[in-house]
């Protein structure tokens, strides 16, 4: 590789790959030398410099065979890289720790027993009495809040006009902001003290409906409103009513974008746990009505397990993490499974 | 057959008034072709004859349209089954994406509740067979309809069209987004199909209007923004030899449009 200005206008010098990785390595080794010669230390100290150092040389070097438009381009192509490997990292970090500490007490008997009778010191209990209140309000909170969503959404992209639909847009706004807390505190002033039904799953899973309806009304309506006007147009004109045409066209064109939505939205209520506390409250039996009654769930269970001073118990708050981390991940590969057929094309 | 005829009708997008008081009759069982320079308001006026046009948002119309003498505007009359008389394939084709080659014929059927599979076959058949369209998809009727080409969903989409067995059927620039090769199958079909329905196609290329249409309507505006207008309507013989307008002359010579 030469590194003369070029002789063609249109032909520019292009950076070998092996001069760029000698470069990185230059500047990692130097970045060594200097932590070994000069009191600088420390292993995250080290990794930054390297980092520094080795893309600074990298793009001396570049710069010396190719123009200034190529470096900027591998200058941004670095800080791009960067940004996606420290995203990647945070998510990586947080699943292998906790899968790394959560296979402890994950086992088919944390599967199958509650923790009735269980002391924060034993070890043994599990999570089958959290695994079932969690799914019950969780699908309890989608019963409730995907078709009254829903409605809403195809409300405020196919009829709303004016007033009205300003209004519930920005009503729909403002429940985004609501904090988890104060939505558990609504159901337990309105629902468990109020009208004195008590502590039960159901309350918890109001609570979640209210933080989750917002998502989905506005991820459906961005959905819905993204089918083509012409789709609409083909039904009008076969003589379709406008109903049907909403219902048999419009929706399952938009169905994997909603399933998407509603999958966020779940994902996102699933690990809630301040409404719950005032709620659902936690229980440590199996108890499987969710209506009636106290019920644990999975957030529960990682709370109280996790705030007890002992080995066993903080075991199992990390299996109820990986737990928790793994059935969101179940619910969501399913919703994609099942709406993949209906991709807009 | 039905005969329609427009009678004053302007039509409007909120403020903008994008058709001046066309007054044009439809034969039964011919090819009527509305031609023009862009923005002289033909896809809109074609738009009115089958109540369209009031689905965009802001837009009205004024006038009247007799569809066999009964204004198809007047109050009581319903504008889905006005669209179930008179059919219409777009410019763009735009099969139901979810939906399978089958069910994107039959979607006219379905959605107005006809369910029984026995009885929606033959139907499939027919019309993709009327849209000449049966012997490349017979073999993969259930492959979704965007899995074919333009001009073969071109051709589904007006298989979609006369499953339902309108009466007239409007084609809206059915062609300006194919190939040649495609072009000249759907002009043909349109050919086959003008002996069982009443067909007017809005079409920018003055080849094809000559080509497959028995009458034109030439429409045109005098500065953007101003309104479209009817300047004549004729035998498209007549009006391609001997234009009772000069500025059809102009536009069909090509010294302007």
């Amino acid at each position: 590789m030469s590194t003369r200005a070029p002789a063609s206008t249109l032909r520019s010098g292009r950076l070998a790959a092996r001069s760029a990785v000698a470069a990185v390595a230059a500047g990692v080794a130097v970045t060594t030398v200097a932590f070994w010669l000069t009191p600088l230390q420390g292993r995250a100290d080290f990794l930054l410099v390297a980092y520094l150092a080795g893309t600074a040389a990298y793009l001396a070097v570049a710069a010396r065979t190719e123009g200034r438009r190529s470096v900027v381009d591998r200058l941004f192509a670095v800080l791009m890289v960067t940004a996606v490997g420290i995203c990647l990292l945070a998510l990586g970090s947080v699943l292998v720790y906790t899968a790394a500490r959560g296979v402890k007490a994950l086992d088919w008997y944390f599967f199958t027993h509650s923790m009735n009778g269980v002391g924060p010191r034993d070890d043994a209990g599990g999570a089958y009495h959290s695994i079932i209140g969690t799914l019950e309000q969780v699908l309890l909170a989608t019963l409730i809040s995907v078709p009254s969503g829903l409605l809403v959404a195809i409300y405020l992209s196919e009829y709303g006009r004016g007033r009205l639909a300003s209004l519930v847009r920005t009503v729909v706004d403002v429940m985004v902001g609501i904090p988890s807390i104060v939505a558990g505190l609504f159901i337990y002033a309105f629902w468990v003290l109020g009208l004195g039904r008590g502590f039960s799953g159901f309350a918890a899973a109001m609570a979640l409906s209210i933080l989750m309806l917002p998502i989905v009304v506005r991820s459906s309506e961005e959905m819905i409103k993204l089918v083509p006007a012409s789709l609409r147009e083909a039904a009008y004109a076969l003589g379709i009513p406008r109903w049907r045409a909403i219902l048999k066209v419009v929706l399952p064109t938009a169905s994997a974008g909603i399933t998407t939505g509603v999958m966020l939205a779940v994902a996102r209520v699933t690990g809630e746990t301040a409404p719950l506390l005032l709620t659902a409250f936690g229980f440590d039996s199996i108890h499987n009505d969710p209506f009636s009654g106290p019920q644990s769930s999975l957030p529960l269970f990682v709370f109280s397990q996790a705030s007890s001073a002992f080995g066993a118990a903080v075991d199992r708050a990390w299996a109820g993490a990986l737990t928790l981390i793994a059935v969101v991940l179940l619910l969501t590969v399913a919703a994609r499974l099942v709406t993949r057929r209906n991709r807009l094309v | 057959m039905k005969r329609i005829e427009a009678n004053h009708v302007s039509a409007w997008y909120g403020g903008f008034k994008a058709v001046d008081d066309v007054t044009l009759a439809i034969e039964p069982k011919q090819v009527t072709a509305l031609i023009g320079p862009s923005g002289c308001g033909k896809s809109t006026f074609i738009r009115t004859l089958n109540r369209m046009h009031e689905v965009i948002p802001g837009a009205r119309i004024e006038g009247e349209v007799l569809l066999d003498g009964e204004d198809i505007y007047a109050s009581g009359i319903d504008p889905v089954s006005v669209r179930r008389t008179i059919g219409m394939v777009f410019q763009r084709p735009n099969p139901f994406p979810t939906m399978s080659i089958r069910d994107n014929v039959s979607a006219g059927l379905r959605l107005n509740g006809m369910r029984k599979k026995a009885e929606l076959e033959p139907v499939v058949e027919k019309a993709l067979q009327g849209a000449g369209l049966w012997k490349e998809v017979r073999d993969r009727l259930d492959k979704p309809g965007a899995s074919l080409s333009g001009g073969q969903q071109q051709r589904l989409c007006i298989a979609r069209a006369i499953a339902v067995e309108p009466q007239v059927l409007l084609m809206d620039e059915p062609c300006s987004a194919l190939d040649p090769v495609s072009t000249l199958r759907i002009e043909d079909l349109i050919a086959e199909l003008k002996d069982m329905y009443t067909i007017v196609i809005v079409t920018h290329n003055m080849q094809q209007a000559a080509r497959v249409s028995d009458s034109t309507a030439f429409f045109t505006l005098e500065v953007s923004g101003d309104p479209g207008r009817l300047v004549e309507v004729g035998p498209t013989s007549k009006i391609f030899t001997k234009p009772g307008d000069e500025r059809t002359e102009a536009y069909i010579t090509g010294r302007f449009g």
